[in-house]
C-alpha cells in the first residue's frame, strides 16, 4: 500500500453515527484530498489504535518463541498501534543498549510502535537498581520500568526506584507477587487447587504487595502501575488508593476478564499463567473495576512460548498465554456484550489510558483532525473461532483455542499507513 | 466404558462396588497353588514410574502377572522434564510399543491426565504428585469392608498431612461414593485452603474424633514437611496427631488402624500400634494386589464394564 491519503468511508467513530474520515500524511485531516484512496468501511467502528502496556516479544534471546517481527505483526492484526515490550529478555533489557536494540527492531518491522520497558533492577534480580536514567535518555526514551515476571520485592529497592523515577516522570509497572507466599505456586489457591493437588498461589500474595506499594508511592510521591491485577481484593485496594488521590494505576488482562480456575481441572498447561486464573467472583470484581475506571487499562501480557515448554506436565510448563490477536474480541465479549463498557469506554481502557500511563504522546488520541492517524477499524458484528495455527505470533498457547469470539479487526492504520487491511497484513 | 482410572471420582458407586467384588473373587486365587489366570495373555502392561515406589510398582507387577499380562517396567526417574525425555515423547514411545495399559506414578499432579491425551491404551493413575492415588483408596475400602463387613455409614478418620496427600484425596472421594463418612484430622497448616468444599468433615482434635471412628487411617508425614514449617517440631506433631497405644484405646472395640505405608514408626504411628491386632497394614498390602488385578481385569479384560465417570 503506497497511498498516503485515505478516505475511510462510513466509519463509526467510537460506535457513533457513520462519517467519513480523511487521512493525509499520517494525520487525520478535515477535508478530503483529491487522489486519496477510498476504503469502504461502511459500518465499521473506528477506535484509536490500541496500546498494549504489557507485551512479551521474547527478542533478544527466545526467538524460537517470538520475535519483534512476528509479535508486532500479531499486534497489528489485533488492532494495536503501540506495544510495550517487557524487559525479561535474554539478555535482560536493563541497559540502554538492549532497549535501543529492541526499539530499532520495532522500527525496522514497522507493524506498530515498540516501546521497550526497562528493567527496574539489574538482571531482574531485585537487588540493584539498573541505569534507569540511561534507558530513559536513550533513543528508546523508556518511561515504563518493570521487572515483570519477578516482583520488586525488597521494600527499600522499591522505594528508591519509585523516588528516583520522579526525575523523568517514569513509572514502575509492578508485578505484584510476594515470592515467599508463592513458593512453587501453580494455580489460584482455593477450592480447585485443593481438589487438583496443585500448590496454591493465594490472592494475598498479590494484594499484600499492592497495599505496600500504594503506601510507598504515596510516601515518596512516585508513580506506580500494577501489572495484571487478578483478584477482587486488588481492585478494592487500588480503588482505596485512588480515593486518596495517590498516583496509582492498574491493568487487567483479557484472560482474567473471561476465564476462571475451573479450567485447570484439565491439567492442560495452556491455562497456566501468572498470576493464575482466579474465581468467578474475582472475574466479576475485575470487570466492575474496569467498568468504573478503578482499573485503568486492559493489557495483554501476551506471553508466547515454544510448544515444548507447554506440552508437558502442568508443574513443568511455562507460565503464560498469547493475547495480542484476541484481546479486543475478549474485551468485547467480557465488557461490551455484557453492557459494562461502550465502545468509547473500550477505547479509553485499551488506548487512551494506556497511552497516558506510558507517556506516549502520539497514541491514544481522539479521532479528530490534527491527531495522528493511529486507528483501528472493527467489525462489531463479526464472530470468529480462534485457531492457534492461524496466529501470526509464533506462540500457539492461546487459552481461547476453539472458542467463538465477537468482533474482528478489519484494518489498522499506523500514522496513516495501513498495517492491516481487510483483516490481513499489508 | 471409561478407558482410564485417573481419579477416584471417575468411579460411580456401581463401578467401585464392581471393582471390590471382582477383587474379592480374584483374592481367592492367592490361596491356590498356581496363582495365575490366563485373562490378559498377550496384553502388555507398562509400569511407568517417574518416582521411586517399590511397593506400588511391585504390587501392580504382581497383579498384572497373575493375570498373565506381559509386564514392562519403565523407570523414568527424574524430578523435571529438563532431565531427559519429555512425558509426551515417553507416551509416544509406549504407544509405538503397543502398551495396552500404562500404570503411571509421577511427581507432578495431573501427569496421568496429560498422558491419557497422548496414548490409546488405558492409563491407571498409580499416584500423581499431591493429587490422587485411586487404587490405594480402592484397596483401603476393600480392607475396611473385609474387616468390618460394610462401608455404608462407616466413620473413617483420616489423620495427618492431608495437604500433600494423594491417598487422602482419593479416599475422601471414594468413601463418599461408597457411603462412608470421612473426618479429616490434621493441624490447620496441613489442610488445603479450599478443603471446606470436600465432601467430609474436618477436625483439628484427634482425641475428640477417635471415640467416634470405626477406622483411623494414619498418613505418612514426609521428612521434608518436618522442615517446612508446617509444625514446630516432630515431637509436637507426634504428641498432637500421632497414634499411640493410649489413643488407640479410645477407638470403639471393633475399630481398626490403617496406614498406606511406608510408616514412620514413632512419628505418626507408634510401633506397638502398627503391630497390634487392630492394625490392617499387612492386609492392605495383600489386598492391594487383588484390587489392582481387578482394576486391570476390568479395564482391559472384558467382563462387566466399568462405567464412564467424570
Amino acid at each position: 500500500m503506497s497511498a498516503t491519503s485515505w478516505v475511510l468511508r462510513g466509519v463509526r467513530p467510537l460506535g457513533a453515527d457513520p462519517v467519513d474520515l480523511y487521512v493525509e500524511d499520517g494525520v487525520i485531516v478535515d477535508a478530503p484530498l483529491s487522489g486519496a484512496e477510498t476504503y469502504d468501511a461502511g459500518g465499521l467502528i473506528a477506535l484509536p489504535g490500541l496500546v498494549d502496556l504489557h507485551t512479551h516479544l521474547r527478542e533478544p534471546g527466545r526467538e524460537d518463541a517470538e520475535t519483534v517481527e512476528t509479535g508486532t505483526l500479531a499486534a497489528a492484526l489485533g488492532g494495536f498501534t503501540a506495544v510495550h515490550a517487557m524487559a525479561n529478555t535474554e539478555p535482560v533489557a536493563d541497559v540502554a543498549g538492549v532497549v535501543e536494540q529492541v526499539w530499532r527492531l520495532g522500527q525496522d518491522a514497522g507493524h506498530c510502535d515498540v516501546h521497550p520497558v526497562g528493567a527496574v533492577t539489574l538482571g531482574l534480580r531485585g537487588e540493584q537498581i539498573a541505569e534507569l536514567g540511561a534507558m530513559a535518555e536513550s533513543a528508546a526514551r523508556v518511561r515504563v520500568f518493570s521487572d515483570d515476571g519477578h516482583c520488586v520485592h525488597d521494600p527499600m529497592v522499591m522505594r528508591r526506584a519509585l523516588e528516583y523515577l520522579r526525575a523523568f516522570d517514569g513509572v514502575i509497572a509492578q508485578h505484584a507477587q510476594d515470592p515467599r507466599l508463592t513458593d512453587a505456586a501453580q494455580m489460584n489457591e482455593g477450592v480447585q487447587s485443593a481438589r487438583l493437588g496443585l500448590a496454591g498461589w493465594p490472592a494475598v500474595a498479590e494484594e499484600a504487595v499492592i497495599a505496600r506499594d500504594c503506601l510507598l508511592a504515596a510516601h515518596v510521591g512516585g508513580r506506580v502501575h500494577f501489572c495484571h491485577v487478578s483478584t477482587a481484593g486488588s481492585v478494592e485496594l487500588v480503588r482505596w488508593a485512588k480515593g486518596k488521590g495517590w498516583n496509582v494505576t492498574a491493568e487487567v488482562t483479557p484472560h482474567h476478564l473471561l476465564l476462571t480456575d475451573d479450567l485447570v481441572s484439565t491439567y492442560d498447561p495452556v491455562f497456566k499463567v501468572n498470576p493464575p486464573l482466579r474465581t468467578a467472583e474475582d472475574v466479576a470484581a475485575l470487570r466492575a473495576g474496569l467498568a468504573d475506571g478503578t482499573i485503568d487499562a486492559v493489557a495483554t501480557d501476551h506471553a508466547p512460548h515454544a510448544l515444548e515448554d507447554k506440552e508437558t506436565e502442568w508443574a513443568a510448563a511455562a507460565f503464560g498465554m498469547t493475547g495480542l490477536e484476541t484481546a479486543l474480541s475478549v474485551v468485547v465479549a467480557a465488557m461490551v456484550e455484557t453492557g459494562q463498557l461502550d465502545w468509547a469506554g473500550l477505547a479509553d481502557r485499551m488506548s487512551v489510558r494506556p497511552a497516558r500511563i506510558g507517556r506516549l504522546s502520539g497514541q491514544g488520541q481522539p479521532l479528530v483532525p490534527g491527531a495522528p492517524a493511529n486507528l483501528v477499524l472493527v467489525d462489531s458484528e463479526a464472530r470468529w473461532t480462534v485457531d492457534p495455527r492461524q496466529s501470526a505470533s509464533r506462540g500457539r498457547n492461546t487459552p481461547f483455542a476453539g472458542r467463538e469470539l465477537p468482533a474482528r479487526v478489519v484494518a489498522t492504520f499506523l500514522r496513516g499507513r495501513p498495517t492491516v487491511l481487510d483483516g490481513k497484513p499489508t | 466404558m471409561n478407558r482410564h482410572l485417573l481419579s477416584a471420582a471417575d468411579l460411580s458407586r456401581d463401578d467401585a462396588l464392581l471393582v471390590l467384588d471382582t477383587a474379592e473373587e480374584l483374592a481367592h486365587l492367592a490361596d491356590r497353588p498356581i496363582k495365575k489366570l490366563p485373562t490378559l495373555r498377550g496384553r502388555t502392561v507398562v509400569n511407568l514410574f517417574f518416582e521411586d515406589s517399590t511397593r506400588t510398582r511391585t504390587s501392580f507387577e504382581v497383579a498384572a502377572k497373575r493375570l498373565s499380562a506381559d509386564v514392562i517396567n519403565f523407570s523414568a526417574k527424574g524430578s523435571s522434564v529438563s532431565k531427559g525425555e519429555s512425558l509426551k515423547d515417553t507416551a509416544l514411545t509406549l504407544e509405538a510399543m503397543g502398551a495396552d495399559a500404562v500404570v503411571v506414578r509421577h511427581w507432578a499432579s495431573g501427569a496421568p491426565h496429560r498422558l491419557a491425551h497422548w496414548i490409546r491404551g488405558s492409563v491407571v493413575n498409580a499416584g500423581d504428585g499431591t493429587h490422587e492415588h485411586p487404587t490405594q483408596a480402592l484397596l483401603d475400602a476393600f480392607t475396611m469392608r473385609q474387616r468390618l463387613g460394610r462401608l455404608v455409614g462407616l466413620k473413617v478418620a483420616v489423620v495427618g498431612d492431608v495437604l500433600h496427600s494423594r491417598v487422602a484425596r482419593s479416599n475422601v472421594l471414594l468413601l463418599e461414593t461408597l457411603g462412608a463418612e470421612v473426618t479429616l484430622v490434621a493441624p490447620p497448616t496441613l489442610l488445603p485452603v479450599g478443603v471446606e468444599a470436600w465432601p467430609c468433615s474436618v477436625s483439628f482434635d484427634l482425641d475428640a474424633v477417635l471415640p467416634k471412628s470405626d477406622v483411623v487411617m494414619m498418613l505418612r508425614v514426609q521428612r521434608e514437611r518436618m522442615h517446612g514449617g508446617f509444625f514446630p517440631t516432630t515431637r509436637e506433631y507426634s504428641r498432637r496427631y500421632g497414634l499411640d497405644a493410649r489413643r488407640m484405646a479410645m477407638l470403639p472395640d471393633e475399630g481398626i488402624v490403617m496406614h498406606p505405608g511406608p510408616m514412620n514408626r514413632g512419628v505418626e504411628i507408634a510401633a506397638e500400634v502398627a503391630d497390634s491386632v487392630r492394625s490392617t497394614i499387612v492386609e492392605q498390602v495383600a489386598n492391594g494386589v487383588s484390587v489392582r488385578m481387578a482394576v486391570l481385569y476390568l479395564l482391559l479384560g472384558g467382563g462387566p464394564e466399568i462405567e464412564a465417570g467424570a
